[in-house]
């Protein structure tokens, strides 16, 4: 038994590992500008998380088929180095290993997170709410109006709660059903939740940021790859959580000004 | 003729007709019942229908390339007939037509991601079924206030699933919307008594109307709510036009 | 040391059936109480898992009688979009604080703790049976959710505000439901922290003659640092479960902001704060993934020492660990919040405690391994078990490296992979723990030994199904298959389907695995074989009493003890093992004051 239970341990620790090692479910695509950081900082941890693991794996394997049999008068032997080598090795093997993902990762934590949008990065709006997702642009005034809670009205297609009667800024605000943003362009992403919460994925952009009912948070990013791309909700926000997506469509400049155009004619 | 006579015939026949109304129920009742016909139109240019982004959902984009999805707060025929307007009676019912539920069960349709009536008139505690048409999951939403006594719910319907079958306690104009996708909006509008919607010219008809004299409501979801006089002669039918302004 | 005056006990033994066997003040008892009640919220997590991996594999297939559970749920047997949630949110609550919290921690402990310690009770026998009722009560309060009108509550086990705390407006079970899974909850807490009390005044005050603190077995030592983490967890998880209540039936808005807006309506809410619950939470949420873990270290510790018939490298760095992992576990709370729109300084200040945790967790496993190398290393279920604990720990472990970093929980956070992650190091590896503690300590509670020959099969079916079901997941996670999902319509999600399949096929061998277990542990029950009273030659107090031990657990001669609790293979010595009570003089290397 504790021979096949040696095998056992080993085959499937290769077997673990060999999805990985072949790509066969690869990460989705990178479209953005500082996704290779985190790629990296990635491909550095599966190393050292593969490593570690194959190797624990093993030795469990092959400790279990050779201690297992033990000859009659055999004495029990101890580990060369006893407790103390060990310790010493988890502080300093793990321990630098652990520093140095840290320190590594806390660039690419930065660039996304503690550097601020470019001066000129467009300013784009997205609402989440029970289960869609609306983005509304500033339009030709470059500002976005006020918006009010009580004049949210699905029932008549004003999702934000604009007041376009009153509110100068909003009149020429262009709301859409989907992000579509120009190529190399850093876009600032102002989110806000009209009810509970919800987040933003798209794998391809290397994003995730939760979605905070009354505080609005903001992350920027630049897409550099034109295409079409699912934005998918991954916080649990009710009944329709797999439900809620939309599409993020990366376009040429000349396709986003003709779109943008298209939009601003249908509101 | 003695009062006392007299008062004798009026009982025993208020009695006999009772007691027929009891046994044969509708029946009785149907043979003497007229109806009110009209039609409802809405006054000037009808408003401009904000056109629906169902970009979120490829199934209902899909089902909508050629045509557009758009809002359906009014509906306007041609010769200026407004859809989706309820008319019932407020005033003057009685006796059996006004305790009596209906017993057709109407189909509410989850369609290209619309609703199929965008309003479903409904009598109160009459059964009515939601069903789905399409390859996408909705969710069934109404929002009543729960002080009428009518229970709020909402639930999914994957593609294909069966219909669920619903009814209200009591009248009230209740929105059900869709939250998978917020765009989908409408009414059921629970009345007491014989009811009728208009159609897409505006026309409509209340069947099953005893004769007396009522006040009939016309209901629409913007543009407010009209009442007008009618009576109606034993086997005859009663008239009432409505126009509605745009809001 | 404490002297023989605390094992004053306060209860005689009971005569009636109800005081011996249902309100009974005998810790042995309300151990097997607690046991009884995870093997049953055990099995009702494993049969929602089913309905769940079902679902997930093949959506439209109809499970014969499921709409008997919910006609709306489950209309023509095929669960609603809600529903799935709804048995997810019940699966994760009913497997994390029922199964994990109560088995390996208050059942085991409650059993042990006090023979372990050489004391003939609980100091506090009324408040150790209120705990387990309480706690009772507790699991019905949850289950009674499945049948109110909208059902259980649908906001997973993590239960995020504002989504907890709006009321029926925010979908089905949101509104009674949540209202009784917060009551469950805060009624739970309320009896594992009775249990602390005891077992923290047990394990400092109640020791018998010789028991110093370093003489404790490890188990001791792990339901003692658990409880103290217990004490602090769980007393903040309750309040938070009241200001949700409160939320609910008051009026109030702790985890409420303003304008918030459902269904065109605005909230009458206003003031509170989301990440508010998020911090109570994980500030209990994540000492409580320790809790369920720190418990089977201590059990696969003394298991493996047992059967490797050699005491750990060192005994001292093991419970140094354990409680540098108790310490720390407070400190990182926050890894679980990276992307929560809490400040992303913040998250740095969070991913550094997180990445340091590794230290002790990877001391914890190379002890075990170390301590295996020049073992006679007895092969048996309870020994297969712990190893199969130590691999499992191993896998769980690594992947936590990947969501201790920030950078990498973007792409990972809210994903399968997290899922895989905790399901191994937390899940298999506690339920793992379980097993290896049911194995070992059967003969001693029940007085019978379990099959062999069937505990070997649970184990290696167990183990690859294991590794079949939740290391797929990880890949699912890397490829950016988002998790609560019931249903995979995304076009970069559809090509992962036939994983799904092969996940759900694993679970249900695996799961049936399992139903070999409990043959095996109701056969033996009545028909194994009779157990002696120390069948694995094992050194600590409960091997040196009556199997099964009488009720105050030592007879009437209280044991003193001369050695540390793992005198193995002692150079010199009249056996390979010397039991604590043994008054033998030893000359051996390791042994503690
Ligand atoms: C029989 C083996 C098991 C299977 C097949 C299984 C499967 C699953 C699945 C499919 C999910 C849903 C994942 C998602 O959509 O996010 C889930 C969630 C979960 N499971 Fe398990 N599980 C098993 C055992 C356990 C055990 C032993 C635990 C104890 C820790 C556990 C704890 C959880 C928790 C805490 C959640 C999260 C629930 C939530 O998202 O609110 N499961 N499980
Ligand atoms: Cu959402
Ligand atoms: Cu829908």
């Amino acid at each position: 038994m504790a021979k096949i239970f040696a095998v056992v341990i080993i085959l499937i620790a290769i077997a673990s590992a060999v999805p990985i090692v072949m790509h066969w479910w690869p990460m989705p695509q990178d479209i953005s500008v500082h996704g290779t950081l985190i790629d990296e900082q990635y491909a550095d941890t599966m190393l050292e998380a593969g490593i570690s693991f194959l190797a624990s794996q093993f030795l469990l394997a092959f400790f279990i088929w050779k201690f297992s049999a033990p000859k009659p008068g055999e004495r029990v032997k101890n580990f060369p180095g006893g407790a103390a080598g060990l310790v010493a090795a988890a502080f300093l093997l793990v321990g630098t290993e652990v520093l140095a993902l840290g320190v590594f990762g806390t660039k690419a934590w930065a660039s996304v997170y503690l550097t601020p949008p470019a001066a000129n990065a467009m300013p784009v709006q997205v609402q989440a709410g029970q289960f869609a997702f609306y983005f509304r642009y500033p339009g030709p005034d470059g500002k976005f109006g006020p918006l009010h809670a009580d004049q949210i009205s699905e029932a008549n297609a004003n999702f934000f709660g604009l007041d376009t009667t009153h509110d100068q800024d909003s009149k020429d605000d262009i709301v859409a059903a989907e992000l579509a943003i120009p190529v190399n362009r850093e876009i600032h992403l102002l989110m806000h939740s009209k009810d509970v919460g919800h987040s933003f994925y798209v794998p391809e952009l290397r994003i995730q940021q939760d979605f905070v009912p009354g505080l609005d948070v903001t992350v920027h990013f630049t897409a550099t790859k034109i295409g079409k791309y699912e934005i998918v909700c991954t916080q649990l926000c009710g009944l329709g959580h797999y439900n809620m997506k939309a599409y993020l469509e990366v376009k040429s400049q000349e396709d986003y000004d003709a779109w943008i155009k298209q939009q601003a004619a249908l509101q | 003729m003695s009062k006392t006579k007299n008062f004798a015939v009026v009982l025993s026949a208020v009695v006999l007709v009772c007691c027929g109304a009891l046994i044969l129920g509708q029946k009785v009742n149907a043979a003497g019942e007229g109806k009110i016909t009209g039609t409802v139109k809405l006054d000037g240019t009808a408003p401009h229908m904000k056109g629906i982004d169902m970009g979120k959902d490829p199934f209902c984009s899909k089902a909508h390339a050629t045509d557009p999805g758009k809002m359906e707060t009014y509906v306007v025929g041609s010769g200026g007939g407004l859809e989706n307007v309820v008319l019932y009676i407020t005033e003057g019912l009685t006796g059996p037509a006004a305790s009596q539920t209906a017993t057709t069960e109407p189909v509410f349709d989850q369609k290209n991601c619309m609703y199929t009536p965008h309003v479903l008139a409904l009598d109160v505690d009459q059964k009515f079924k939601v069903t789905t048409s399409d390859q996408t999951t909705h969710n069934i939403h109404p929002l009543p206030n729960p002080m009428t006594g009518n229970i709020p719910w909402n639930q999914s319907q994957p593609p294909g699933a069966a219909p669920v079958e619903k009814s209200w306690k009591a009248p009230e104009v209740i929105p059900v919307q869709c939250n998978i996708h917020p765009w989908m909006h409408g009414w059921f509008v629970v009345v007491k008594g014989p009811y009728a919607t208009s159609d897409s010219n505006g026309a409509y008809t209340i069947n099953n109307v005893p004769p007396g004299s009522y006040t009939v409501t016309a209901w629409h979801e913007a543009a407010g709510t009209q009442t007008q006089k009618v009576t109606v002669a034993a086997g005859g039918s009663g008239s009432a036009n409505f126009t509605f302004k745009a809001k | 040391m404490h002297d023989m005056s605390a094992h004053a006990v306060p209860h005689g033994a009971p005569t009636s059936f109800i005081r011996k066997h249902v309100f009974s003040l005998d810790h042995k008892v309300i151990g097997k109480q607690y046991y009884a009640l995870a093997l049953l919220a055990a099995l009702i997590g494993m049969a929602l898992s089913w309905i769940m991996r079902i679902h997930l594999g093949w959506g439209s297939f109809a499970i014969p009688g499921l709409h008997l559970l919910s006609s709306t749920g489950a209309p023509g047997n095929v669960l609603t979009p809600e529903y799935y949630l709804q048995l997810m949110t019940m699966h994760g609550t009913i497997m994390v604080f029922f199964v994990l919290t109560t088995a390996p921690f208050a059942a085991f402990g409650n059993f042990f703790l006090p023979i372990q310690t050489g004391a003939e009770d609980m100091p506090f026998p009324h408040f150790n049976m209120m705990s387990f009722w309480v706690t009772f009560v507790g699991f019905w309060v949850l289950i009674a959710s499945f049948f109110v009108a909208d059902g259980p509550t649908l906001g997973g086990w993590t239960q995020y505000a504002p989504l907890s705390a709006i009321g029926s407006v925010g979908g089905p079970g949101q509104g009674l439901g949540v209202v009784l899974w917060a009551t469950s909850i805060a009624i739970f807490c309320v009896g594992q922290l009775f249990g602390s009390l005891n077992f923290i005044t047990t394990t400092l005050d109640m020791r018998c003659k010789g028991m110093s603190l370093m003489r404790l077995p490890l188990t001791a030592w792990g339901w003692f640092i658990t409880s103290v983490m217990g004490l602090t967890a769980f007393a903040v998880l309750m309040p938070a479960c009241i200001l949700l209540i409160l939320d609910h039936v008051a009026g109030t808005s702790f985890f409420v902001a303003s304008n918030l807006v459902i269904n065109d309506q605005v909230l009458p809410h206003s003031g509170g704060s989301t990440l508010l619950w998020q911090h109570l939470f994980w500030f209990f949420g994540h000492p409580e993934v320790y809790i369920a873990i720190v418990p089977g270290m201590g059990i696969v510790s003394h298991v493996l020492i047992t059967n490797m018939r050699k005491p750990m490298l060192s005994h001292r760095v093991l419970i140094y660990s354990m409680a540098a992992l108790a310490v720390l576990s407070y400190m990182v709370y926050g890894h679980h919040m990276f992307v929560s729109g809490m400040n992303p300084i913040s998250s740095l200040v969070f991913s550094f405690p997180t990445l340091v945790i590794t230290i002790p967790s990877t001391i914890v496993v190379l002890m075990w391994l170390g301590s295996l190398y020049g073992s006679k290393l007895r092969i048996n279920s309870a020994s297969l078990f712990a190893l199969g604990f130590v691999s499992m720990f191993i896998s769980g472990g690594v992947s936590g490296f990947f969501l201790a970093q920030p950078s990498i929980d973007i792409m990972l956070h809210a994903t399968y992979f997290v899922v895989g992650h905790f399901h191994l190091v937390m899940g298999v590896a506690a339920m793992f723990g379980i097993f290896a503690g049911t194995y070992f300590w059967f003969p001693k509670m029940t007085g019978r030994m379990m099959n062999e020959t069937l505990g070997k099969a649970h184990f290696i079916l167990s183990f690859i199904g294991a590794y079949c079901i939740f290391m797929p997941f990880h890949y699912l996670g890397i490829a950016g298959n988002v998790r609560r999902y019931q249903a995979f319509t995304d076009d970069y999600l559809i090509p992962l389907i036939p994983v799904h399949k092969f996940i759900t096929v694993a679970a249900l061998v695996t799961g049936f695995a399992q139903l070999i277990f409990v043959y095996n542990l109701i056969h033996s029950r009545f028909k194994g074989a009779i157990a002696s009273d120390n069948p694995w030659q094992g050194t600590s107090l409960e091997w040196s009493t009556a199997t099964p031990p009488p009720h105050n657990n030592f007879g009437d001669k209280m044991p003193v003890v001369y050695h540390d609790p793992y005198q193995y293979s002692v150079e010199g010595a009249s056996a390979d093992f010397i039991m604590q009570t043994s008054p033998e003089k030893i000359n051996s290397p390791n042994e503690e004051k």
